[in-house]
């Protein structure tokens, strides 16, 4: 889910918890659609959060985190203020986007899942954005990127504390 | 003045945005009113931005436009001027059936919709009884677009003859397979028509409720989804009346959570319900037990979006288009390295080379093309040898490959086919949902024997064709069995990449 940028993100209160996840209640398996909302307040899922999902849903803590670790967006850490994802997929490597990721993260001293150490950017790695007739693709706290060079993916690192 | 500027996201991504505002300070400068609107793709991917001014009725498009260049607008003979859109040689040349209005209307606008055919085909299906709806898709030999090529109306049928409370309509957009964007593009640039075959499905089995499953690397579509549905509900085409019809249907957007797997359906419903999206067993068919344990029809958005217009032209004229158990259209999506990307919706036949070098005017790059990549990251490699292969279902199963969700991947000769192998297996490692050893372990064994035959270990080519035909035998869904296409493709149709050459060269 698209996160607001580079806005420090508040602290998890138990009260407001609480509240988004009764907001959820209402929906059949609100399991996945309570995650997103924990994840785009805070930007991760509160380890606070999984005893009081349960109790909501009446199911046990160690199954919600079953669910939680399953899916590859769901974060137990927060990510850095901004959020790059970068497309590894096949049409994107087509025109050379691997090649070009791997050594400008390199250049940074940075590796696939990692956050900048003043927690300025979190890149991760992504597979398809839906961008292949314009890659290489990236995407940057929600907002697309295509036809990214080496010059750009640089620019956009350095601007963000990278 | 009314001028165009598409909302898709690739659009978006080569600066549409910029462009729009840039148009619109230049308008202010000049004194000129202008109206602009934002429209989805027309599928031009290597010209978009593509931006249209309507003059006489005629839309002229510009492109690719630069912010900078926002003055071209007001101006007909700039040198990115395209002259009218629709005379363009890749308008001219498709069949745009499901594709009709993506690009041309207000993706938002209700009463655009219905001024070009939209909900036509609802009103009609509505006189209809479900039995004859279903007819009528089965008519139109309308296979499901999201990869294994079922047909529809059989599904359908299932569903709507299973006794139940409650059923449900799940549209997997849940769109993950490399050089694919068909879904994206449709519901950025036409979500009605989604909804209106939604509707249709839903009044055809007795389901009153729909499920837009999508995914988390989509937030445009997701907005424009989300909006459409709330437009449609406010105009009485969702909710407890449809269209006065008494019956009802609504429905609303999921949003997963990066999982690749889960666009396989049993795991997409899992997924949907909560849990893990772990693959289940069939049986039972999810058109039996599927969302909550109810009968379910479970459809790739194109499948869905291609029914409205079965409904509106017939199922006749649908079922005209195409070659032979292959009929009608397909969006084909052509990624990659390639001159001119994009989406274009054909009838089902023209051979894999004209689509390649014809339509997307061969690579980027200018280097020969070496292979495509058809179907996804469980597609075959096929090599420029096998591009007399007609697009369809059958004709690529006899070439030992898969049309898939119709994604193009085109190559050069600096492709390492080596290493797309070995990506092949790397994803299906990444990507698994672990139910069965041959895909959780076998895969991961696939990267190191990969790895093994790029060090020169020439023996270990047999051990992965072993460990493919156990994958391809042992798996329970088309992740683990179908990576073995990908890598056993680029293995036959380029053996000497994998046969030592580096202990060769030293
Ligand atoms: C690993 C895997 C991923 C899949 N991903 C998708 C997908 O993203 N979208 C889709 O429509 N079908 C996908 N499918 C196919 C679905 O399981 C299912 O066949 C399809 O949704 C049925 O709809 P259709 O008959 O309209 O094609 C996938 C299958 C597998 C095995
Ligand atoms: S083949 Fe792989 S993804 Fe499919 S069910 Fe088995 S383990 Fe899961
Ligand atoms: S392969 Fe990179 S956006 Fe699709």
């Amino acid at each position: 889910m698209p996160q607001p940028s580079a806005v420090p993100l508040p602290l998890p209160d138990a009260q407001e918890i609480q509240a988004l996840i009764d907001s959820q209640l209402h929906l059949e398996g609100p399991l996945l659609p309570i995650f997103h909302a924990l994840q785009a307040a805070f930007g991760y899922i509160p380890e606070s959060a999984i005893p009081m999902i349960a109790s909501a849903l009446n199911i046990t803590g160690a199954e919600v985190h079953g669910v939680m670790s399953f899916y590859h967006d769901f974060r137990t850490v927060p990510a850095g203020r901004r959020v790059l994802k970068i497309c590894r997929s096949e049409a994107c490597q087509a025109v050379g986007g691997d090649v070009m990721a791997e050594a400008v993260l390199k250049k940074h001293r940075l590796d696939w899942h990692q956050t900048t150490r003043d927690g300025a950017l979190t890149v991760e790695p992504v597979y398809c954005l839906g961008l292949c007739a314009c890659g290489p693709a990236a995407m940057m706290d929600g907002k697309v990127i295509g036809r990214l060079d080496e010059a750009g993916m640089d620019r956009i690192l350095t601007e963000a504390g990278a | 003045m009314k001028v165009y500027v598409p909302l898709d996201s690739a659009a978006k991504a080569l600066g549409a945005d910029a462009v729009a505002e840039a148009i619109r300070t230049e308008a202010r400068s000049r004194g000129v009113e202008v109206e602009i609107v934002r429209n989805g793709s027309r599928g031009m991917i290597w010209l978009e931005p593509l931006v249209e001014v309507e003059r006489d009725g005629v839309r002229h498009g510009y492109g690719p436009l630069l912010p900078s260049e926002a003055a071209a607008v007001f101006d007909t003979d700039h040198k990115k001027a395209l002259g009218p859109v629709e005379d363009l040689d890749w308008m001219k040349r498709q069949t745009r059936l499901t594709f009709a209005r993506c690009g041309v209307v207000d993706p938002l606008s209700l009463d655009d919709y219905e001024a070009h055919g939209g909900l036509a085909g609802l009103r009609r299906a509505l006189e209809m009884s479900g039995e004859t709806i279903v007819d009528e898709v089965k008519a139109s030999g309308l296979r499901g677009r999201g990869g294994a090529g079922f047909p529809t109306g059989i599904k359908w049928d299932t569903v709507r003859l299973a006794h139940a409370d409650r059923k449900y309509i799940v549209c997997n957009a849940d769109e993950g397979d490399s050089g694919t964007f068909a879904d994206r593009m449709i519901m950025e640039g036409d979500p009605f028509t989604l909804i209106e075959g939604m509707a249709i499905a839903g009044i055809a089995v007795g389901a009153t409720k729909g499920y837009l499953y999508t995914r988390s690397e989509y937030p445009d579509a997701i907005a424009v989804m989300e909006a459409a549905i709330r437009v449609a509900r406010a105009r009485g085409v969702l909710g407890v009346d449809v269209l006065g019809s008494g019956k009802v249907f609504d429905m609303e957007v999921r949003v997963g959570a990066g999982a690749y797997v889960c666009g396989e359906e049993t795991s997409l419903l899992n997924s949907l319900e909560g849990k893990r999206g772990v693959v289940r067993a069939k049986p039972p068919l999810p058109a039996l037990e599927g969302a909550f344990g109810k009968p379910t029809v479970v459809n790739n958005v194109i499948s869905l979006a291609t029914v409205p217009v079965i409904f509106e032209k017939g199922a006749a004229h649908y079922a005209s288009f195409g070659l032979g158990r292959s009929k009608g259209t397909m969006p084909i999506q052509i990624a990659g390295n390639v001159a001119r990307g994009g989406l274009f919706e054909t009838a089902f036949g023209m051979p894999l080379g004209d689509l390649v070098n014809e339509i997307g005017g061969g690579t980027r790059s200018g280097r020969p093309v070496k292979a495509v990549q058809v179907g996804g990251p469980l597609g075959a490699y096929m090599p420029v040898e096998k591009f007399d292969t007609p697009f369809g279902y059958e004709e690529f199963d006899g070439q030992g490959g898969l049309i898939g969700h119709a994604g193009v991947v085109v190559f050069d000769d600096t492709a390492d086919m080596l290493k797309m192998a070995r990506f092949a297996m790397e994803f299906c490692a990444i990507e698994s949902c672990g139910k069965c050893t041959p895909c959780r372990i076998g895969a991961r064994r696939g990267v190191e024997t990969i790895d093994r035959i790029a060090r020169g270990d020439g023996a270990a080519v047999e051990l992965l064709t072993d460990l493919c035909e156990t994958m391809k035998d042992g798996s329970l869904c088309a992740l683990g069995g179908f990576t073995p296409y990908p890598v056993m493709s680029a293995l036959q149709a380029f053996p000497e990449e994998f046969g030592g050459m580096k202990e060769a060269a030293e």
